[in-house]
Formats: C-alpha cells, sequence, structure tokens
C-alpha cells in the first residue's frame, strides 16, 4: 500500500499547449492517503479518465511528478509501478480456467507454486467463486468476469494501489449491489489504497472514504460523501451531488440575512458585504413545503418516486426542487417553502463563502 | 388510440422468451417494462413492433387486427440503448428523414424539425454531424427523429442506459413532459425502478418472460401482487423474513416472536413470507409497536444525507437505508427495528396476502 | 431472431439459383456423364461404369501428384501462416504508417496468377533475371529448368510471395479487434510478451486464422497457373501439381473418360479435407472456448 502524491501535474494532449484551455488536466497537487479509499467523480470529458492513466502509468504527464510513498515513479512503467486496474469492461484471460486467471500475475512475477495455489484459493473464497475455479473464463457471465478481473487485482498482496475504471457499467442493477459490498468489505477487510472512477454520484459515493470531485479538467472538491452533501464547495458540486441537485437562488446578502426578490432567509453566519455574482444553495432535502410562513412558490408538478416525493415548483420565474417524505401529502394550500437555516450555503462567482463564525 | 395485446406469447427453438400475455395499453399513456436484463422486455416491444411474429395470440391497433402486419407497414418509431443516427447526415437531417420518407411538404417538415430540435435543446446543432455531439446529444437526436415521425406508437428501449448519471437524470424529467404533448402511446423499457418511478404513467413488471404486474406506476410499487413483482421493483432488493403464524402470534426463524397486528391479525395460522423496503428499517424506534431485530452489521455505505446498511440476520442479507449519517461499528451487533405498517406478507406460493398498510392509506 | 414470414421473398433467389445451374450444375453434371462412358470421339459413347474411376486409383502418376500437391499446400500453410501473423503483430497500430503498409501488402494480392508466373519465370532466370543471375553472380548452384529442388523452391517462394500478404491483413484485422484494456491488463499483471501473444492476440484471431487456413488451403490445392508459368510442371513432372496433371490428361491426352473421373476425385478430396480441416478447427475452437 502507498500513499500517492501528485505534485504539480497538469497533462495536456497537445504536443504544445499554449493556454490552460488546452489542458484536459489542470495543475493538481494533493497528497492521497494510504489505504483510504478514494473516488473520482465526474461527467464524461472532466478529466478523470486522464487522471487515472497518469496514476496507473498509462499515460505520462505533460508536466508535475507524481510519488508512490515518496518515491518519484512520473516516468516508471505500468508493471513497475505494481499497481492493478479493474476496467470498464471484464478483461479476463478467456482460453484460461479461472483458477489460471487468479495466478496469473503470481506466476508472472514467479511467486512459489505453494503460495500460488493458497493464496488463488483464498481469494476465490473472497470473491464466491470457489466452485468456477476450475471452469474456463469465457463461457461465464459478465458479472462472473467482473469478479475475476476484481480478483486478479487482489490476488497480489504488494500492490500500491488498486484502481478501477467505472467497473460496474455492464452489470445488472441487482448485481450491482452486491459487487459494491464486496468491493467495500474488501478494503475494510485489506485496507488496500483504492481510486474509482465514476460518473455515478451513488457509486461514487457509497464506495469511497473521500469523494473527488472532477469539472473540466480541475478537482472541485475533495471530501467525504457528508461534506459534499452539506457544504458543497462549488455550486457545480451541489448540482451534480444528490438527485435532484442543490437548488441555486441569486440572493443578495446583508449581514446573517439573504434577501431573494424582497423575501428574507435566515443564514447560518454572518457575512461581510460580498462583491460579484451572490447566490445560496439550499439541497431540496432541506426545504419545506408548507402552508404557514415562508417565501411563494407555485407547485408544477409532483413526483412519487416510491421512498420520498420530488416537488417540483416556481419561485420567483425559476424552478426549486423540494423532497418530501414518503408518507407526506402535498395539498393544494401549500404554497410557501422554508429553508433549514443550518443548510443553507452561500456562493460568491461559483465558490463557496465561509462566513464570520459566530 | 389503443394497443392491445391478446394472448400473446413467443417461442423460439422451444424456449419460451415471452409467457401468454394479455396487455392493453391507451393512448397519450407513458407505459414503462420494468425487468431485469433477460426478462423478455426487447422481445415484448419488438412484438409490438411487429419486427417479431408471435408464435400465439393476436395484437391489435385501434382494434384492427394487425398480428402479420409488417413493421414498415406501421406506425412505429423506436428508439435504442445504443445511439443510432445517419453518420453522414446533419442533425437536421436525421430529425428530418422520417418526414422525408413519407413525402410530407418542405415547409410541414421544416416546421416539425425546429419544433422537435427545440424540445430536445439541439436547436444550435441542427448543422453539426451526430458523431461531433456529445453521447446525450446523440441520444436526444435520435429522440427527436422518434417524435417527429408522429407514430402512434414510440418504444423507447432502455435509452439512457449509455449516458451518464447526471444526464439521465435531466432527461429522465424531460422526457415525460414532451411525451405528454406529443399523444402517442409511450413503451419504456429499463432495468432501474427509480426510472420507472420518475417517469411514472404505467408500468408492466416483468420477469422471466412473464408481465407479473400492470397498472399505475406507483400502485405496482406500493401494492405489488407477489413477491417477484416487489423483488423487480425494489432498489436495493427488498428484504425478506420467513414468518409463521400461531394464534395472534407471529413468529420468526429465530425463535423470536411478536403479537400479530394490522393485516396479519386476520391471517390464517401458517407459513408467510414477510417482505420490507430497506428504507422502511430504522436504527432508532419512533413508531409505536415497532418489532426490533437482533442483526449484525456488515457493511455500511454512505451516501451523504443517508447511510446504506447492509445486515446479517441469522444468515440472510438484508439492506436497510437509514436517514443521516451514521458512525457505526463494523461486525457489531445493531438493533434495527421495522413499523408493521410497512410489512408486506406474501403466501408461500410468493403470491401477495396482506398489503402493507400504510401503502392502502396513501 | 425470427422476422415476419414473408414467402415472395424465394422468388428473389430464383435469378441466383439459375445462374448457379448454368454455371456449376450443369458442367459437373457433364463432367460426371464423361466419368462413367467411355468414347472413340466420334461422339459415339460407352458405358464404362466405374472403370475410369478403377483405373485412376490404381494409376501411380495420381497418386505421385497428389502426393507432391499435399506437400506443396502443407509447406505453404506452414509458412505463410506464422509469417503472416508475425507481420500483423509488427504492423504498426495506428498513423500514416498503417495505410501504408495495408497497400503495400494489398499489391501482390492484386497482381493476376498468370502474371505473378511470368514475373518470377522471368525473375529466376539465370541468364536474364535479376535474382536467378545474382544467385549465379555468387556462386548458388540455381536453376529451376533443370533442379527440381530449385524448381519446388521457386514456386514455394511465389506463392508466399503472393498470398502472404491476405494471411497478415486477416491477422491484422482480428488483432485490431482487441480493445486496448487487455493490453493494459497484461502490462499490469506482467505478463511476457509470449504470454500476451499466447493468452490474448492469438485466441483473439483465432476465428479469422481458421478462415484464412481455409483459404489458403483450398486455393494452394488447386494451384495451376503459377507453376504451369514457370516450370510447365517440370522438371520432369516433379512440380506437376494435381491440376496440371489433370488439363495434360484431358487435353494434353485428350484422356476425357479418365479426366473427368480424376476431376471428380479431385473435388471429392478438396471438399473431404476442406470438411476435416473446419470440423477439427471448430472443435479446436470449442475445447479453447
Amino acid at each position: 500500500m502507498a500513499k500517492i502524491t501528485l505534485d504539480n501535474l497538469a497533462h495536456s494532449y497537445l504536443p504544445s499547449p499554449k493556454g490552460e484551455d488546452d489542458f484536459a488536466l489542470k495543475e493538481l497537487n494533493h497528497d492521497w492517503a494510504d489505504g483510504e479509499a478514494y473516488a473520482l467523480l465526474g461527467a464524461s470529458g472532466c478529466g478523470k479518465s486522464t487522471l487515472l492513466n497518469i496514476i496507473s502509468g498509462l499515460l505520462h504527464p505533460s508536466q508535475g511528478r507524481i510519488l508512490f510513498d515518496d518515491v518519484d515513479v512520473t516516468h516508471a512503467s505500468t508493471a513497475d509501478r505494481n499497481i492493478a486496474q479493474v476496467f470498464q469492461f471484464p478483461v479476463v484471460y478467456d482460453t484460461m480456467t479461472v483458477r489460471d486467471n487468479l495466478a496469473f500475475p503470481l506466476k508472472n512475477r514467479g511467486a512459489r507454486p505453494q503460495y500460488i495455489a493458497d493464496r488463488v484459493q483464498q481469494i476465490a473464497q473472497m470473491i464466491g467463486m470457489e466452485a468456477e475455479l476450475g471452469k474456463r473464463a469465457r463461457g461465464l457471465t459478465a458479472d462472473a468476469k467482473q469478479k475475476i478481473s476484481l480478483g486478479r487485482g487482489m490476488v497480489r498482496e504488494d500492490v500500491n494501489a488498486l484502481l478501477f475504471d467505472e467497473p460496474l457499467t455492464v452489470i445488472d442493477p441487482h448485481m450491482k449491489w452486491e459487487l459494491r459490498t464486496q468491493l467495500k468489505s474488501l478494503h475494510h477487510e485489506f485496507g488496500h489504497t483504492m481510486i474509482y472512477v465514476t460518473h455515478d454520484q451513488t457509486e461514487a459515493l457509497t464506495f469511497a472514504d473521500k469523494v473527488v470531485v472532477m469539472y473540466d479538467g480541475r478537482v472541485v472538491q475533495i471530501g467525504t460523501p457528508q461534506e459534499l452533501f452539506e457544504r458543497p464547495e462549488h455550486t457545480f458540486v451541489g448540482y451534480f451531488i444528490g438527485s435532484p441537485g442543490m437548488n441555486v437562488i441569486p440572493a443578495a446578502i446583508d449581514g446573517q440575512m439573504a434577501n431573494i426578490h424582497g423575501a428574507t432567509v435566515a443564514l447560518p453566519q454572518a457575512y461581510d458585504a460580498l462583491d460579484g455574482k451572490v447566490e445560496i444553495g439550499v439541497r431540496p432535502e432541506f426545504v419545506t413545503l408548507t402552508e404557514g410562513e415562508g417565501l411563494p412558490v407555485k407547485v408544477r408538478r409532483v413526483e412519487d418516486v416510491g421512498r420520498h416525493k420530488i416537488v417540483r415548483a416556481d419561485l420567483f420565474g425559476s424552478e426549486i426542487n423540494i423532497v418530501a417524505g414518503e408518507d407526506t401529502s402535498i395539498s393544494p394550500d401549500m404554497m410557501r417553502v422554508t429553508f433549514d437555516p443550518a443548510h443553507v450555503n452561500v456562493y460568491v462567482n461559483d465558490w463557496r463563502r465561509a462566513g464570520k463564525a459566530a | 388510440m389503443t394497443l392491445e395485446l391478446r394472448n400473446v406469447s413467443k417461442v423460439i427453438g422451444g424456449q419460451t422468451h415471452i409467457y401468454p400475455t394479455d396487455l392493453t395499453l391507451n393512448k397519450g399513456t407513458m407505459n414503462v417494462l420494468l425487468g431485469p436484463t433477460l426478462s423478455g422486455k426487447t422481445s415484448l416491444m419488438r412484438l409490438m413492433a411487429g419486427l417479431d411474429k408471435p408464435t400465439t395470440g393476436q395484437i391489435f391497433w385501434q382494434g384492427q387486427d394487425v398480428t402479420g402486419m409488417r413493421v414498415q407497414d406501421r406506425q412505429v418509431a423506436m428508439v435504442y440503448q445504443q445511439f443510432i443516427n445517419y453518420p453522414t447526415m446533419t442533425v437536421y437531417d436525421n430529425i428530418a428523414s422520417p418526414m422525408r420518407l413519407l413525402g410530407k411538404s418542405r415547409a410541414e417538415i421544416d416546421a416539425s424539425v425546429r419544433k422537435a430540435a427545440d424540445l430536445m435543446q439541439l436547436s444550435p446543432l441542427l448543422d453539426r454531424k451526430p458523431l461531433e455531439l456529445s453521447g446525450g446529444q446523440q441520444q436526444r437526436c435520435a429522440l427527436a427523429r422518434a417524435l417527429v415521425k408522429d407514430a402512434g406508437l414510440v418504444l423507447l428501449d432502455e435509452p439512457l442506459a449509455n449516458l451518464d448519471y447526471k444526464l439521465r437524470e435531466e432527461l429522465r424529467v424531460e422526457i415525460p413532459k414532451i411525451f405528454e404533448e406529443a399523444g402517442s402511446i409511450f413503451v419504456y423499457a429499463t432495468t432501474e425502478p427509480e426510472e420507472a418511478l420518475l417517469l411514472g404513467g404505467s408500468t408492466a413488471a416483468l420477469f422471466e418472460g412473464r408481465v407479473t404486474q400492470f397498472g399505475p406506476t406507483p400502485t405496482v410499487y406500493r401494492q405489488p401482487v407477489d413477491a417477484t413483482t416487489a423483488r423487480v421493483f425494489s432498489d436495493p432488493p427488498m428484504n425478506f423474513l420467513r414468518v409463521s403464524k400461531t394464534g395472534s402470534k407471529i413468529m420468526f426463524g429465530d425463535g423470536q416472536s411478536a403479537p400479530a397486528m394490522g393485516p396479519m391479525e386476520s391471517l390464517a395460522d401458517g407459513r408467510y413470507l414477510a417482505g420490507f423496503r430497506p428504507n422502511h428499517v430504522e436504527i432508532n424506534a419512533h413508531a409505536n409497536g415497532a418489532m426490533a431485530f437482533e442483526t449484525k452489521l456488515v457493511v455500511t455505505e454512505l451516501t451523504g444525507s443517508e447511510t446504506f446498511v447492509h445486515l446479517d440476520h441469522h444468515g440472510e442479507r438484508w439492506v436497510g437505508l437509514v436517514h443521516g449519517v451514521h458512525d457505526l461499528e463494523l461486525g457489531a451487533a445493531l438493533k434495527v427495528y421495522l413499523d408493521p405498517r410497512h410489512v408486506y406478507i406474501f403466501g408461500e406460493g410468493g403470491e401477495l396476502v396482506a398489503p402493507a398498510s400504510y401503502a392502502l392509506a396513501a | 431472431m425470427e422476422k415476419t414470414v414473408n414467402q415472395k421473398a424465394w422468388f428473389l433467389v430464383l435469378p441466383v439459383l439459375v445462374l448457379v445451374a448454368f454455371s456449376a450444375v450443369i458442367p459437373l453434371m457433364t463432367v460426371v456423364n464423361y466419368s462413367v462412358q467411355d468414347t472413340f470421339g466420334n461422339n459415339q459413347f460407352f458405358w464404362a461404369g466405374l472403370e475410369w474411376f478403377k483405373e485412376m486409383l490404381r494409376d501411380d502418376r495420381m497418386w505421385d501428384a497428389l502426393g507432391r500437391q499435399l506437400m506443396f499446400s502443407g509447406i505453404i500453410l506452414l509458412i505463410q501462416i506464422p509469417l503472416g501473423v508475425f507481420i500483423a503483430l509488427n504492423m504498426p497500430k495506428s498513423g500514416f504508417w498503417v495505410s501504408f503498409c495495408l497497400v503495400v501488402m494489398s499489391l501482390p494480392l492484386l497482381i493476376p496468377w498468370n502474371v505473378v508466373g511470368t514475373i518470377w519465370q522471368i525473375f529466376g532466370r539465370v541468364d536474364i533475371g535479376l535474382l536467378g543471375h545474382t544467385l549465379a553472380a555468387i556462386g548458388v548452384d540455381y536453376n529451376y529448368t533443370s533442379d527440381p529442388f530449385a524448381a519446388w523452391v521457386t514456386i514455394i517462394v511465389m506463392d508466399v510471395w503472393h498470398w502472404t500478404s491476405l494471411v497478415a491483413l486477416l491477422a491484422y484485422a482480428g488483432l485490431k479487434s482487441i480493445p486496448d484494456a487487455y493490453y493494459q491488463a497484461a502490462k499490469i499483471d506482467q505478463a511476457s510478451r509470449w504470454a500476451v501473444f499466447r493468452y490474448i492476440e492469438l485466441p483473439k484471431m483465432m476465428g479469422v486464422l481458421m478462415i484464412a487456413i481455409l483459404l489458403r488451403f483450398m486455393d494452394s490445392f488447386m494451384i495451376y497457373t503459377e507453376p504451369f508459368v514457370v516450370t510447365g510442371g517440370g522438371p520432369g513432372s516433379t512440380t506437376t501439381m494435381l491440376s496440371i496433371d489433370l488439363v495434360k490428361m484431358a487435353l494434353g491426352q485428350f484422356d476425357l473418360g479418365p479426366a473427368a473421373a480424376f476431376s471428380i476425385m479431385y473435388f471429392l478430396t478438396i471438399l473431404l479435407i476442406s470438411w476435416v480441416f473446419y470440423t477439427v478447427m471448430t472443435n479446436l475452437e470449442k475445447r479453447e472456448g
């Protein structure tokens, strides 16, 4: 296991990048702790795969260094970095048996046969494929193959990091649960440093200790799922995490009050005068539809999504989403919304601004 | 406008892909086919479209038997999981192509194309080629083409499966709005329960070639007719517990018992299967008369505002989705609670014998 | 997937059936007709039964030709398949050189058979041919018109030159269909170059290689033009392949009966060997899978 350091790292696919726009990955400086599970989350084209390929050594960055446990591996080959990777589509050696597939990385490194046999047995038990060890990989289902890929990644005890590139793409929803849970328990048990690339917020949040949210080649926030949910550092994080995403409403800030079209909303902290585009962000989960006090809204539609309801309403001409409980009944008299003051964030030019400590 | 399947089945090479099915779909409705991979969603759609001929049964379109009619002669549009567009044509020509085949006038085509492009937010991209677009834009182009065809029946086979999560979320909101306006019969296949709920309309739950239930989406979700439907329409999967009833007591597998309450009160003595959804599992009892279960915590997953707890209840795996972020010790004992109002009771054959009482009230 | 049944489709196949009947079935029946009869050339035919077949089977000349033919096909398969795969493995995967390689490799495939024969016939001549002359100049005793070994080497090298590209192109297409992730995974697993070939490239190429082997076998087993142009079957009959022998018999000696029987056996042999090949290869594929 290793700590991963990204030092001044950036990458452009162009031979001589001119401006910042030419960089697929903009300058990064981060330390990723040993034994933690990280998820790189973002939409396609945000640079998350570029970053993963730099870490795995398939791509050499155009600037900066990458260190494993303080050793510079920027120019080391993939094999020398001692990492394991699970790909979007199951990569298995079709003509080999499941056993040989799992043993392959160990055999190539000249491990003792007895050790290999024991280790393969152990891994097969972990991924629940002991019964299939003697079968050829070709005839197996996509999720069984993906389990083999996963097992092959785990078989070496000394890997520096385990990388996952959207590994659940081809898996059925019900199986996704099983594989993800398995991955999570394996992480708890063995404490590998894991890096998981995905565009799916549920996968990212449920898998990772720390989620790295990427947007337009930049890391906009690294945080625990709870931090990302409660204190998105950028409006993009607010939008990208959560379904539906955070409501962002233009407002004027005066001390500990936000002013929206003449109506006031209480803030958790007080602010000095702010310049630029000022908005407040409130997650739909912290908005309550009421008959009494609050900002005036017009309910457009109510979507029953099972465990809760999503109310889509109109607030001073722009859309606002409200999450209501499964048992909450929505009546036509509900024409006001209130915000949970503890969960209102203030944004200036899309970046979160902390207030003065109370 | 109606599409009616009467006793339609499909057998290929001795293997039954679709068991005899009766289904009536009405004008201007959104109909979701919900089921796991290989449950028969695509097979059923192909029968509806006329791409395949049913082994038995008939298909009626507006009361007229169209069973043997070729797909070209029917009013059908289809959108697939893969983004299928004509690569050498511009977005405009792609959208216009079905109308040109119908020989519509230039002005009429232009008006429809612009309207569809507007709905799908493609207006600035009309002069581009499909391969210059992002995945979401390509799929919106395919959707627009299906829309302008003004077909009576529009079949969408997992159209959002290959798109990014967030984009999928946005289109899921858009699609029902657009379709309300169009007035055709829409059929939408998906593997994801959440997608079915967001789309609303009606849902047909499919499992291994059988339509297990068809009705308004929230009804199918809250009042499943059997354990199979409940399992198909639950993500994370529904939890199950074997119970037996003797007199006024409900006995659990581990020797625990609870007084029979609510819908369970009136049941005959015997063995049953109790089912409950993950979001109804609680780790702090707040309902009166909640049943308590001793479990072991296997894994937790945080979503930011909620926590998934994976539990081991005497060898059975349960999943719970509880509010708030909880820092719990893995491997430790955890007491979870369940409000009896949230429990469905199925017979040994899987049929629903007592619905969860909360669902009836809702 | 079953489609809507429409019986009218059969009419569309009719023209093809008629064409095939005229171009293949009727000539074949003529051959069958000749093979069971005897004639003295004045359009009088006598029933001969299986006599010609028996005679051909007793004829050493045919067995010798068959032996040479099998040896030829065997040698060129043993050279062309590994060589083709080797070339495909070493071709660039992207960039300008891909199209360059593809064009250069397609060139021999575009040249007509008899032209290939003529090129090599001249190329190998000791008096005016570049190859023959050069070899003679450096002291190699090379003369394909008198030395059977030289004649064999010439037609084999010629066939390899002509057809290896086909194998290479097919193998290349197979290789191109392997997703990058496989190579990345192999790097991570520290697989050797040989292991990458054995466990990734070869299994993924198996399908196209099977086609390549079948095509090359059938083609080489029927080879006629090139050796005919270069060596005329000589020296002696050392490069007389089955087809050359057949033509000699039918046109040179006008033994139509035996030649017809020969043709039919020739045809059946190819069919049989191809079938055996196919069955063995598909089984191999299944066993691998």
